[in-house]
């Protein structure tokens, strides 16, 4: 078992090298620190530190057009979303003392074991594969990890796939949308039946829920232009 | 070592760019506003029709006292300004003024991606600032900014693939380099659509709720004073610039004109976004505010629709003309 392809040793790391392993240990950092933390909004915030990491790793690998894609969807839009959750339902300024789980053992053994599989497969699938910088940057037009090149390889050889997770996300919307709308209509029987006109604090908390509706389609509209 | 200079000089020039583009749309919005008012607005400061106003505004704030409200959270609330400041000067470093090589800050291969992504980044210094004030009215202010967030940005980045699909390329410098003057018409719909939506990302009237003054004062910027509140206007104007400057160059061809294209492209592109920029300020003069549902109903029952047949539109006129 040999352990990687010859040329590029691992004694002499180049500047990228290290700035990979470096982004690479603040990005696990500001994971860490998500889960680990007490304040909600303060891990939703480490968040996107750690994603911000993830798409300078990409940026590093020469696949820009994945990296500003992560940004767009990850940092522009879903922790958007999960700030917008947690303001609606619950954001103290300040530690909770409730956020905690007593599933945290099992948590951390499936996070470890898929951990270990992601870790595996890519191992095993890239352990001979260098991307050689230098070309890449000389021809930025032209390189793996470019748009053009990217958006070739999505459309003919992984079509079916991409096609695939679309449906997936279009039931994900689907159910989400009949869950709401479950909730909504649960929430606003008592009311009508003592009263036909609903008072405006109901109206109020029935457009919130459309509103958080509304912000499933988004985030599912966008996953699937993706 | 000429290469290092070479983009110094220009992030040096994007950055002079990003200090004084806001300071000038936003003395001609008194200027604008105040004359579509019937008044004069500020005359003293600086002389000459009061040129130096803004100048004094920021002289003013650096005076102020610089206020971290007792309950909030300190370090979020002032990290804010910073996250709602910097994704614009980001922005400003990938957009192209002219057709020359050096007309650009930094050349990125996916353009559009790029400024589209780092400008949503902007968004969440206002969440953050509305939460960690840890005031009611800042909160409602965040909320606001979330659901317009979701309101905006699905039409906003579908016109931009269909300019994108139109040039056949996501990088900004080849979609003017491919533009041609049958496009406006093509892309017209696509281009007020892009235009509305980010107007409703940068909260200007008639999307303001967020900031809704006369409501919610301020939103989420109500207990900030001094400098860090000079910084978020400081971002809502260079939003201004970047939106101005992306419309151009995505929808309004950037440096090409009826004559003068080969000294004068920056002049067009400058030109161009200063008629935007103009027309942000008109519509905040003229039009009311909406209700934050009324932009939703906008969006998800018109922007959105708009921008899919402009993309079916794209699509069609593409595959015949080829």
């Amino acid at each position: 078992m040999t352990l990687a392809a010859s040329s590029p040793g691992f004694l002499s790391p180049t500047g990228v090298e290290i700035a990979f392993l470096l982004v690479g240990v603040v990005t696990l950092g500001a994971a860490i620190v998500t889960v680990t933390t007490k304040q909600l909004v303060h891990a939703a915030l480490w968040l996107v530190v750690a994603l911000g990491g993830l798409a300078v790793e990409y940026l590093l690998l020469t696949a820009e057009f994945i990296a500003w894609v992560q940004v767009l969807i990850y940092v522009g839009s879903v922790v958007v979303l999960l700030l917008f959750g947690l303001m609606l339902t619950k954001a103290p300024i300040g530690r909770s003392p409730d956020a905690d789980s007593g599933n945290r053992w099992a948590a951390l053994t499936v996070a470890v074991a898929s951990a270990a599989t992601l870790i595996w497969v890519v191992v095993d699938a890239f352990r001979t594969t260098w991307i050689d910088l230098d070309a890449a940057t000389a021809a930025a037009a032209g390189s793996d990890g470019s748009t053009a090149v990217t958006g070739a390889s999505l459309f003919q050889s992984w079509v079916l796939p991409f096609e695939a997770l679309s449906v997936l996300l279009l039931a994900a919307l689907v159910g989400a949308i009949v869950l709401s709308r479950k909730a909504a209509a649960e929430g606003e029987r008592p009311p009508r039946s003592q009263d036909k006109a609903p008072s405006g604090k109901d109206k109020a908390e029935s457009d919130e829920i459309k509103a958080a509706s509304g912000k499933d389609e988004a985030a599912s509209g966008k996953e699937g232009a993706r | 070592m000429n290469d290092a200079l070479d983009v110094a000089l220009r992030l040096l020039v994007v950055f002079v760019v990003f200090l004084t583009l806001p300071l000038i749309i936003g003395q001609t919005e008194h200027k604008v506003m105040a004359h579509m008012q019937g008044r004069l607005g500020p005359m003293y400061a600086g002389g000459f029709h009061g040129w130096a106003q803004l100048v004094a505004d920021g002289v003013k704030f650096a005076q102020k006292e610089d206020v971290v409200p007792a309950g909030a959270d300190r370090r979020i609330f002032q990290l804010a300004p910073a996250v709602a400041l910097l994704p614009y000067l980001l922005v400003l470093v990938a957009i192209p003024i002219g057709p020359s090589e050096g007309a650009v800050g930094v050349l990125v291969d996916a353009g559009i991606f790029f400024v589209l992504a780092v400008m949503g980044v902007g968004v969440l210094g206002s969440l953050m600032a509305g939460w960690a004030s840890a005031n009611k009215f800042s909160l409602l202010g965040g909320l606001r900014t979330a659901a317009q967030l979701l309101a905006y940005e699905l039409p906003m980045l579908l016109t931009a693939a269909s300019v994108a699909m139109a040039a056949g390329t996501v990088s900004l410098p080849g979609i003017v380099n491919a533009f041609e003057w049958w496009w406006l018409p093509w892309q017209i719909v696509g281009a007020i659509v892009f235009f509305v939506a980010g107007l409703a990302e940068l909260q200007r009237p008639p999307f303001d709720m967020p900031v809704a003054d006369s409501e919610i004062i301020f939103g989420a910027y109500t207990e900030y004073t001094g400098l860090r509140f000079a910084l978020f206007l400081l971002a809502e104007y260079a939003g201004i610039v970047v939106l101005c400057g992306l419309t151009t160059v995505l929808f309004l061809g950037g440096w090409h004109g009826p004559w003068g294209a080969d000294g004068l492209g920056w002049v067009w592109t400058l030109l161009k976004t200063a008629v935007l920029a103009f027309i942000v300020i008109w519509l905040r003069v003229t039009y009311p505010r909406l209700r934050e549902d009324q932009l939703q109903k906008l969006s998800w029952t018109l922007l959105v629709p708009l921008a899919l047949a402009q993309i079916a539109l794209t699509g069609v006129v593409k595959v015949v003309i080829q």
